[in-house]
């Protein structure tokens, strides 16, 4: 649900990254943290374990500069990818405007991102939205791994309706603006279709 | 979309930063915040120079989601208040009208019990306000401007 403010002249939106445990979703939001200018972001803030596992959500907010007069504003979320954090879940996906699926290319996660992205329609549709019909894209993160498999297999078990589609290593920051770039203009595209 | 857009337009933003100036005046806060439910500043009052008024609302919005998904699982329709108590600010955090968090923060100026008292009035001022603003942003129009939006406007914002 975008917050549009007429009296400050913002657009507010709402990103959440999903997808299974250890895919590298605090990572992307990390690097584009890292890569971003002061003045266009604000502080990261992580919820995590004392080993470093998120355990509520991670956050950050970013502005992308002025679109007919209004200030363009984007609230990076991503949730809890352990499964049973399903709950916490829930609770972040309120109010989304845009999903990034964020999908571990190992060939040993595969089952991890069926279940992940299941949970996601599951969860979404909970809310009233569903996953066909909100802006939404799909990141095949860590394809420098030896154990990557083929972008073919994991289009065709991750990706059947062909959403926009990147392949990342969110380490050294491949793809991960690819990915944020083509969610965010999703998104104001549905604003401009009065979504 | 599940839920509808949330809008604010000039009349309204300016009724509820009264408001929130008159309920800091009176609760003797150090400041006042209001936050739609997922997070976003709409008003502040008070001593905000200093506060990370972004990264506070995203926290207190995870903290009411939070809570509100407890009160859930034990059948309760909400939990409408929160206290935090700190060695020298204490928090206050209330829903208002189910829509939106009235963040309250004070010292040893103040105390929990008047806070509380004005607080409800506010609450009740607010519900008013945002009753009339759900009815003047449903009773409105697609605003023209992001009808006009192109998509070179949205591809310029992603010039490096």
């Amino acid at each position: 649900m975008s917050f549009i403010n007429y009296s400050s002249r913002e657009i507010n939106c709402k990103i959440v990254y999903y997808g299974p445990g250890l895919c590298g979703k605090t990572t992307n939001l990390q690097y584009i943290y890292n890569r971003t200018n002061p003045e266009a972001k604000g502080k990261m803030i992580s919820l995590a374990t004392e080993t470093e596992r998120t355990l509520f959500f991670d956050f950050l907010p970013l502005s992308l500069g002025e679109i007919r007069g209004f200030k363009t504003r984007f609230h990076l979320y991503t949730v809890p990818g352990q499964v049973f954090y399903d709950a916490s879940r829930k609770l972040i996906l309120k109010g989304v405007d845009g999903v990034v699926f964020v999908a571990d290319s190992q060939i040993e996660r595969m089952e991890a991102n069926i279940e992940s992205l299941d949970n996601l329609r599951t969860n979404l549709a909970e809310q009233g939205y569903s996953l066909d019909k909100i802006p939404y894209v799909v990141q095949y993160n860590k394809r420098d791994l030896p154990n990557a498999a083929p972008v073919e297999e994991l289009r065709q078990l991750l990706n059947p309706t062909t959403v926009p589609e990147f392949t990342a290593v969110a380490s050294t920051g491949e793809g991960v603006f690819d990915t944020l770039k083509a969610v965010a203009k999703l998104v104001l595209t549905e604003l401009k279709r009065g979504g | 979309m599940a839920s509808p857009q949330m809008v604010m337009y000039d009349e309204e933003a300016q009724q509820i930063q009264a408001i929130c100036d008159r309920l800091g005046r009176e609760a003797n806060a150090k400041a006042v915040l209001c936050i739609d439910k997922n997070g976003q500043p709409f008003a502040q009052s008070g001593e905000t120079s200093a506060l990370d008024v972004t990264s506070l609302s995203s926290l207190t919005a995870g903290n009411v989601a939070a809570t509100g998904g407890i009160a859930k699982l034990l059948s309760e329709k909400e939990f409408s208040g929160q206290f935090h108590e700190g060695e020298k600010t204490n928090v206050h955090i209330s829903i208002v009208a189910q829509r939106i968090i009235l963040v309250v923060l004070f010292d040893e100026r103040s105390s929990l019990g008047l806070v509380r008292l004005r607080v409800r009035k506010a609450s009740d001022e607010l519900t008013r306000v945002l009753d009339s603003l759900a009815k003047k942003a449903a009773s409105q129009n697609k605003p023209s401007v992001f009808a006009e939006i192109t998509d070179e406007d949205i591809d310029n914002l992603f010039n490096d």
